[in-house]
């Protein structure tokens, strides 16, 4: 290993996670509060793209802010595989040095970019909701849920470069695409070994979904506790639609086998952060609050006026969810 | 077969209070439980020595010595054996030191298969795992909710991306992650609580996994928590809205309208 100097480091990345050749918005988002970063720290902002026959997709990520895209095509990037995607961006990032690698905290994400921390010696913050910078140190200051969203952290890698972090979907927000902004596209020379794994793709089956995407959706109707059976989850859906919603649900509500597991918003189940969150008969658990508190406005429905989801609500609802839950499908099918 | 289940003892944060005056958390009122997604680890890993004549489950934790009583439920449930890795050095560890320590432990038993809950519930990270493998060079496979086939050479697994689930096929030995639909953890068997009572973990110092000092421990560790705060935003801020069902409704759609949430 070569001397490690800090100075050395320069630029912003973010991993453009694709699945299929569809580019994850989580991207378009990092590089919307990249392009900050990048303007305020005076460097470049990159995207780094790989996959199989996804060259073409580098123009959305120049539009959406990057001024370098660089980009690992082939076959054998066909699909994710967390050894070659952690051999190829280590790769990239050894030949060209970045400051700062982020990458959404998707199952994708959280899969590789530990393996990619070991490798380069780097720190590797998960799951973060916003970043500052310290100019007099470039250090990036991530912050962070920990103990199930009770507490908040703010986290550096002081010592060592790249910075690396993963950060939550759905929290900052994307730049309105430039189709006439220039940017150059780099297809950097990749080892032979970076493409050896052990581990190979056999077969990818799409979740059957009736319902809308919890962790995509825009808006999401949960039932707790408070909804006293499985019958009556049929309000939450019909709320949830009305609302053209997903469907979530309480550890409650799921431990009483009133909704299967899928729909379990919380630090056990989903992290959701949508545009609005409805809460029907949930209290609130710190659990509870930990996947859905980044919501943008929170309604809650409860008997209980100390119920602790109030607390997080911008909308409080008090008396019975059997009277309000109808009261308020009828008025918005009304329009 | 040999299976090492990595565990973790966290806050028991469904009794976790924040103190109103200092904003922080009272961790001493909380109390300890084993990370609950780790249960589904070790059962996993039992679930495997079942098919495999012959095989071991060993169960490893690092933390501080009362993290025994925890080894001793894994002992409880069925694991053969329990190590603790204590050390003052390894103290304030981050999760990449945390990985470097864990991988060396593993180094030292020997393994086919590492097993760990897919994250724990006090730092949520999730990175200890793959961080794991990625030390002792080997593949890892996370969100793992089930072992469609297993023999001694490979594997292979459903795991849980956001979108479905990817089939993937690995050779051993390999690191997994495990999420709840996994499985459903057994109780700790009375024949295994008689052994537990008995039981005395071994506990492994720093030196003993021949860690290198300068990997471990809050002085090593690349990440620092610069601060931290409560996160319990202020209560009475949410607007209550009056009246009967019909006329809560009402202003609720109204609110909602403004905010261009509903049509």
């Amino acid at each position: 290993m070569s001397e490690f100097k800090k100075e050395d480091f320069k630029g912003v990345w973010v991993f453009a996670e694709q699945r299929r050749g569809v580019l994850h918005n989580v991207g378009f988002e990092l590089l919307g509060r990249g392009r900050e970063l990048a303007d305020q720290l005076g460097c470049e902002l990159a995207a780094v793209l790989i996959g199989n026959g996804i060259k073409s997709k580098a123009a959305d990520l120049i539009a959406a802010g990057a001024d370098k895209v660089y980009v690992v095509d082939s076959p054998k990037l066909d699909h994710f595989n967390d050894e070659l995607y952690a051999n190829v961006l280590s790769d990239i990032a050894e030949q060209f040095k970045p400051e700062i690698i982020l990458t959404g905290a998707t199952a994708v994400g959280r899969a590789f970019f530990p393996r990619v921390s070991i490798k380069l010696n780097a720190g590797l913050t998960a799951d973060c909701t916003a970043f500052e910078l310290d100019m007099a140190t470039r250090n990036l200051m991530q912050i962070r849920p920990a103990f199930g969203g009770s507490l908040m952290a703010k986290i550096m890698t002081p010592e060592r470069r790249p910075q690396m972090s993963t950060a939550r979907y759905k929290v900052f927000k994307p730049l309105v695409k430039d189709p006439n902004k220039k940017g150059e596209v780099i297809e950097p020379k990749i080892k032979e070994d970076s493409f050896s794994a052990r581990s190979s793709f056999i077969e990818f089956i799409q979740e059957i979904e009736t319902t809308i995407n919890l962790s995509e959706a825009d808006i999401v109707v949960s039932g707790g506790r408070g909804m006293g059976s499985a019958e009556n989850f049929k309000l939450v859906r019909e709320l949830a639609q009305a609302l053209n919603g997903a469907v979530g649900a309480s550890r409650a509500a799921v431990d009483s086998g009133w909704i299967p597991y899928s729909h379990q918003v919380g630090q056990t189940g989903k992290t959701v952060s949508p545009k609005l969150y409805v809460a029907c008969g949930i209290s609130g658990s710190v659990q509870h609050l930990a996947g859905m508190q980044s919501s943008d406005v929170i309604v809650a429905i409860n008997k209980d006026p100390e119920a602790p989801i109030f607390g997080v609500a911008k909308f409080g609802l008090v008396g019975d969810l059997f009277e309000i839950v109808p009261a308020l499908t009828a008025r918005l099918k009304k329009g | 077969m040999k299976i090492v289940v990595f565990i973790k003892q966290v806050p028991d944060t469904t009794n976790i209070k924040v103190d109103p005056e200092t904003g922080t958390l009272k961790r001493e009122t909380a109390g300890t439980v084993m990370n609950p997604f780790d249960m589904y680890a070790i059962e996993e890993g039992l679930r495997i020595k079942e098919k495999f004549a012959g095989s071991t489950v060993t169960v490893v934790t690092m933390g501080p010595p009362m993290a025994k009583e925890m080894l001793r439920i894994a002992i409880g449930m069925g694991a053969d054996e329990a190590v603790l890795l204590s050390d003052r050095l390894l103290a304030g560890s981050d999760t990449w030191a945390t990985s470097y320590a864990l991988a060396k432990a593993a180094e030292k038993l020997g393994f086919d298969i590492m097993l760990f809950g897919k994250q724990a519930i006090d730092g949520d990270t999730a990175q200890v795992g793959p961080s794991a493998a990625q030390y002792l060079n080997i593949p890892s496979l996370t969100w793992v909710k089930k072992i469609k086939e297993i023999s001694d050479t490979e594997l292979t697994v459903e795991r849980m991306m956001d979108d479905g689930v990817d089939i993937v096929k690995s050779s051993l030995p390999v690191a997994l992650t495990v999420v709840k639909e996994i499985n459903e953890p057994r109780l700790e068997s009375l024949k295994g609580k008689m052994r537990a009572k008995k039981y005395e973990p071994a506990v492994w110092s720093l030196a003993d996994i021949n860690g290198d000092e300068k990997m471990v421990g809050v002085k090593n560790s690349p990440t620092r928590v610069a601060k931290s705060w409560s996160a319990q935003r202020e209560a009475g801020k949410a607007e209550i809205l009056e009246g009967d069902a019909t006329a809560k409704a009402e202003t609720l759609f109204t609110r909602l309208k403004e905010l261009g949430l509903a049509k």
